[in-house]
């Protein structure tokens, strides 16, 4: 008998917190159908796609997607390459400094980098790349480094290092084992540095907003910001169907690689 | 014998004092000449060519040697190194105009002037070491040719920005000066002091900073324990269907924070809240609940959505430890006649707990910065007439970012910049120093 209140106890549990977690998540797939913009009343029974021909016509979203796609996969590219060669450089070579640069990395990646925006400004208006996607992907790529630098070290300090001087015995120079061996042993904690770095600027607001503040060079998250703000309750509709569109295909990601990003996470843990 | 090796003494102590003193004057000579290392040598001399070489272009010295320039000042002939100088002290002369100086710009070209310089001294001061020390090292250069590279780029985007920070906490950069039509000055500590000493900064500060730790607490430990719950809840041999929940509970995690975020602003929002008229309709309540503008609601409001937010993260993380617990720790616990909650309280939560400490105080590291939930949701509100461009659920790095973007006070700003700072790096340095990581570094 108790054991069976137990188990009802348990599984309602479940099916409450289920829905306390889905509430949102359905209301605003709802309010993405609703031709009125007003947040609120929703109807199952009147389900529309206006929201998403207004986004497409009225707004510059398509342009916004492209920009903000272009940064975030350059952006994952130049940072997990120069991750992985930082990481690869501290965990395997002895030389002097190396313990100085590591402590130094830790202290500064717990710098907010928006802290320091009014300088990033001033510095890329003085070197002429303020409004140009450049900008932001060279912060996104070089600010990545302290923190996962931590990461993908205490992960290669786990590989062992007989694999490489096995290699060096064979005649392997430095940078073909790097890239023969380091990198394919390394595929979980890539993809788990990749991922992180592609979803960055998909909402990543302050930086861009900042950095890339015309409209031709918006990414999504300033433009659909600036969109809603302060009218929310008329342009509601057309947010939540710009939102849905980029919330699938990350949560999508987010799931397929669910396993590479909670072990990243806990490794983060373990060394940093 | 002995006065043989004595002789040799001598002549490396000479060997050692001329390529030293070669070295002094002229980089990597005592290298190149002395020790027969000609690649090193003339690597070390190119770094002392460069900063001249440099300096000549960027400036009109050569003209003024020639006599072409008769009112020479640094400030309009001076060259990349001694003109960054000039305008890190000066922060300019001539206010306004399209000829006028741009106090920030010479604030971070004087800011790259000097670190580039304290680099030099560094490969100077190598250079008379190995110079000493009959330039013995020959090893490992391959660390250094990955990491310089990168090294450069990491001073120009992560460092120089912070030295910035600090550097702009001691000028009064704010609305009254404003480049390029004002120029700044150097104030020294008069920041700080008008923080600390005017009493309405002061109140203002110490309010959020007090409100920034309760949040802290209360969403960190809130998360970790409603994340633990349902982990529990989860890993119970009583849960049906734990694949569709799991997968269901995540998506907290999984939806872009800013989405969740604006989604929630709109169902708490005080006029047509959908969840009041929802209460409202089946009688549950009588008025609107201010989910956000009532101060105090506001705060709950703000914690309660965090734990939303970041619960998943942890039920994850522990639901994975709970499934792959030693059993035979509970054997045994039962064997000495341990009961269910005992077994919890003193084997479960100990082991869970010690996993996890990590991610737990880097979770409250986040949370203390966390700028995009307080943002987005309430943007600091509901406003306070009696705080300085603060509102009620405002935490410092959102106070800080309304106050450079806002209000433009870059000077306070950058001040409470460099408290945070402190303060975030004492407790994650004291983490750091009690994980294993440190010693075998």
């Amino acid at each position: 008998m108790k054991k069976k209140i137990i188990a009802i106890i348990v599984n309602v549990e479940l099916i409450i917190m289920s829905c306390i977690v889905l509430v949102p998540v359905i209301w605003i797939l709802l309010s993405t159908f609703q031709a009125n913009g007003v947040a609120g009343k929703l109807s199952v029974s009147k389900l529309t796609l206006i929201n998403f021909k207004k986004l497409l016509s009225e707004t510059n979203y398509e342009l916004w997607f492209f920009n903000t796609l272009k940064i975030a996969l350059i952006s994952t590219v130049c940072s997990v390459f120069l991750i992985m060669v930082t990481a690869w450089v501290m965990s395997r070579f002895n030389f002097k400094g190396r313990k100085t640069s590591l402590l130094a990395m830790m202290i500064l990646s717990m710098f907010p980098t928006f802290l320091s925006m009014t300088a990033i400004h001033t510095l890329f208006q003085t070197i002429g790349l303020m409004g140009k996607p450049i900008s932001l992907i060279v912060v996104y790529s070089v600010g990545a480094i302290p923190y996962n630098t931590w990461l993908v070290k205490g992960y290669l300090d786990g590989i062992p290092k007989s694999i490489d001087e096995a290699a060096y015995i064979d005649g392997c120079t430095k940078i073909q084992t790097f890239r023969k061996i380091v990198l394919p042993l390394s595929k979980p904690i890539i993809t788990y540095c990749a991922v992180s770095q592609f979803m960055l600027p998909w909402m990543d607001y302050i930086l861009p907003n900042i950095l890339l503040s015309n409209d031709k060079s918006k990414t999504l998250a300033v433009g659909l910001f600036a969109f809603i703000q302060g009218r929310e309750s008329t342009y509601f509709g057309m947010f939540a169907a710009g939102a849905l569109l980029i919330v699938i295909p990350i949560t999508l990601v987010f799931i397929i690689f669910q396993k590479y990003l909670v072990q990243g996470v806990a490794a983060g843990a373990d060394k940093g | 014998m002995l006065k043989r090796s004595e002789r040799d003494d001598e002549k490396s102590m000479n060997k050692k004092k001329t390529a030293f003193l070669l070295s002094m004057v002229l980089w990597g000579s005592g290298q190149f000449f002395i020790c027969k290392q000609r690649l090193k040598g003339v690597l070390l001399f190119a770094f002392q060519l460069l900063p001249i070489i440099i300096e000549l272009f960027t400036g009109y010295w050569l003209e003024y040697a020639q006599g072409l320039i008769t009112d020479f000042s640094i400030r309009l002939h001076g060259g990349f190194f001694t003109k960054g100088i000039w305008g890190l002290i000066t922060l300019g002369e001539k206010a306004g105009g399209r000829y006028g100086d741009h106090s920030t710009i010479l604030l971070i070209n004087g800011i790259m002037a000097v670190i580039i310089l304290l680099l030099l001294l560094v490969v100077y001061i190598w250079n008379l070491w190995d110079a000493w020390n009959s330039a013995k090292y020959t090893g490992k250069v391959f660390p250094y040719l990955i990491l310089v590279p990168i090294g450069i780029a990491f001073f120009f985007v992560v460092i120089m920005p912070i030295v910035f920070t600090f550097l702009t906490a001691f000028l009064n950069y704010n609305r009254d000066h404003l480049p390029p039509g004002q120029l700044l000055d150097w104030v020294g500590i008069n920041n700080f002091k008008k923080l600390f000493t005017v009493s309405n900064w002061f109140e203002t500060f110490s309010k959020v900073l007090i409100w920034t730790v309760i949040w802290t607490l209360a969403s960190t430990f809130g998360t970790y324990f409603l994340g633990l719950f349902q982990a529990v809840i989860l890993n119970h041999k009583a849960a049906r269907g734990t694949k569709i929940y799991r997968t269901i509970l995540i998506l907290p995690w999984a939806i872009p924070q800013m989405v969740s975020l604006l989604v929630f602003r709109n169902l708490l929002n005080g006029q047509f809240s959908p969840i009041n008229q929802f209460l409202l309709e089946h009688g549950l309540i009588r008025e609107n609940i201010p989910f956000l503008s009532d101060p105090l609601t506001a705060k709950v409001t703000v914690i309660v959505v965090s734990i939303w937010l970041g619960f998943p993260m942890f039920m994850v993380m522990m639901s994975g430890i709970l499934a792959n617990m030693d059993q035979s720790l509970y054997e045994a616990a039962s064997l000495d006649g341990a009961n269910r909650f005992q077994c919890f309280f003193k084997i479960t939560l100990p082991l869970v707990f010690k996993a996890t400490m990590p991610n737990l105080i880097m979770t409250m590291a986040a949370n203390f910065n966390g700028f995009g939930l307080i943002y987005f949701l309430t943007q600091g509100g509901p406003a306070n007439a009696n705080m300085q461009f603060a509102g009620d659920t405002d935490i410092l790095i959102s106070w800080i970012y309304k106050l450079t973007l806002d209000q433009k006070m870059f000077d306070i700003a950058a001040v409470m910049s460099v408290l945070l700072f402190f303060i975030v790096g004492v407790v994650s340095l004291w983490n750091f120093r009690r994980t294993v990581s440190f010693k075998e570094l």
